[in-house]
């Protein structure tokens, strides 16, 4: 048994890990990925200290000052159960079983699907949840964004040098970005706006050559040969199920990180802290990491 | 240092790629030299990617023929005989 486990390694991970990790505490790191979210973004601005650094050269910073503490890192493992059973706290993971007498479930957010015909058997055939990667692979080409916040605004204006012609299908009544890049969006010639419209159907060959969208109960067929996803993010939650979370899936914590649940801890966007974003991500991270040693202290 | 294979190794990327740059990194730490094709400079090579692999998303990594599609570090490691 361990004294702690911490479940991710984005920003709020890592940083629990490097704080454990001076606090000399004996714990292991168990993640799918290093960098989470973090190495999904494209440029980051306001992490004090770099004035501009890309998400992923960010999260490869991270990782260094993380590997510098010679930690346990599971990587790789992805944990399926995780459960409190009178003191012990038992992971259950794709790989193994651990116990533990804490836990920092720092496990992030992954892209939401949009559950409609088509989408798995096209991820990757012209379908992608990762604008900053993929959108360079359409140039001349006529694609789809699909969502209306920010992510969405933001692959449009990558695509905006790159591609024929945009659609951006937005299922709210007006678009919910920044107006800021709203206005940028507006001007462009090569864009045209969906708004209140829902993409049903993504068809194609071996590729994606279109998609079936519906507005106001009219149903469109529009000739895109790329599909960005950019409709929000969901807590990777799903593994622990008796602790409280609210509507959106995110687990409760208070400014202490403690979950209702003595010894569990939780930091970062998979819970209901308010703004998901990098620094507050770490910041989160640091403060589970000093809160589950000051707990171990007292029990 | 010596060379841990002396295949020639491709990789299909884009600049803000994470899951590029975790494969770079992967071959720098196992001592393997790549060209490196970033396909968001030349729509000619993102075809050629798209061609080979038959998909759409980078990283493609072409190892002698051998086409692997994504950060997969097993296939990688076997392609490689590492």
């Amino acid at each position: 048994m361990v004294d702690l486990v911490i479940i991710g390694a984005g920003p709020a991970g890592i940083t629990a890990s490097v704080y454990a990790a001076r606090k000399k505490m004996d714990f292991l790191v168990i993640t799918r990925d290093i960098g989470g979210q973090a190495a999904l973004s494209g440029d980051v601005e306001n992490y004090t200290g770099y004035q501009f650094i890309t998400g992923p050269e960010l999260a490869e910073k991270f990782e260094e000052h993380m590997r510098k503490y010679k930690i346990k890192l599971k990587e790789d493992e992805e944990v399926i159960n995780l459960e409190k059973i009178n003191d012990e706290i038992l992971i259950k993971t794709n790989q193994e079983d651990y116990k533990t007498k804490t836990v920092i479930i720092a496990s992030g957010k992954r892209s939401k699907e949009l559950g409609i015909s088509g989408e798995k058997e096209f991820k990757n055939k012209g379908l992608t949840y990762c604008a900053t990667c993929d959108a360079p692979l359409f140039a001349g080409k006529e694609v789809a964004v699909i969502g209306g916040g920010n992510s969405a605004l933001d692959a449009v204006l990558q695509l905006l040098k790159i591609a024929k012609k945009i659609y951006l299908i937005n299922n709210r009544l007006t678009l919910a970005g920044d107006l800021i890049m709203q206005e940028k969006i507006k001007q462009s010639e090569i864009v045209k706006i969906f708004n209140d419209a829902q993409i049903k159907e993504i068809f194609g060959d071996k590729m994606v050559n279109g998609i079936k969208i519906k507005k106001q109960n009219k149903e469109e067929i529009l000739p895109v040969q790329g599909i960005f996803v950019e409709i929000g993010l969901i807590p990777n939650s799903e593994f622990i199920k008796y602790i409280n979370k609210n509507k959106q899936g995110e687990i409760i914590v208070n400014c202490y990180n403690e979950t209702n649940l003595p010894g569990i801890f939780a930091a970062g966007d998979v819970t209901n802290v308010p703004e998901k974003q990098i620094i507050i991500a770490a910041g989160e991270g640091a403060k589970a990491a000093l809160g589950a040693f000051k707990y171990l202290a007292r029990v | 240092m010596e060379k841990n294979s002396n295949k020639k190794v491709k990789i299909y990327s884009t600049p803000l790629c994470s899951y590029c740059m975790k494969v770079k990194l992967f071959l720098h730490k196992h001592n393997i030299d790549y060209d490196e094709y970033d396909v968001s400079k030349n729509i000619e090579l993102a075809e050629e990617m798209i061609k080979i692999s038959g998909q759409t998303g980078v990283p493609v990594l072409d190892i002698e023929g051998k086409i692997i599609i994504g950060y997969n570090k097993d296939e990688i490691k076997m392609a490689l005989g590492l």
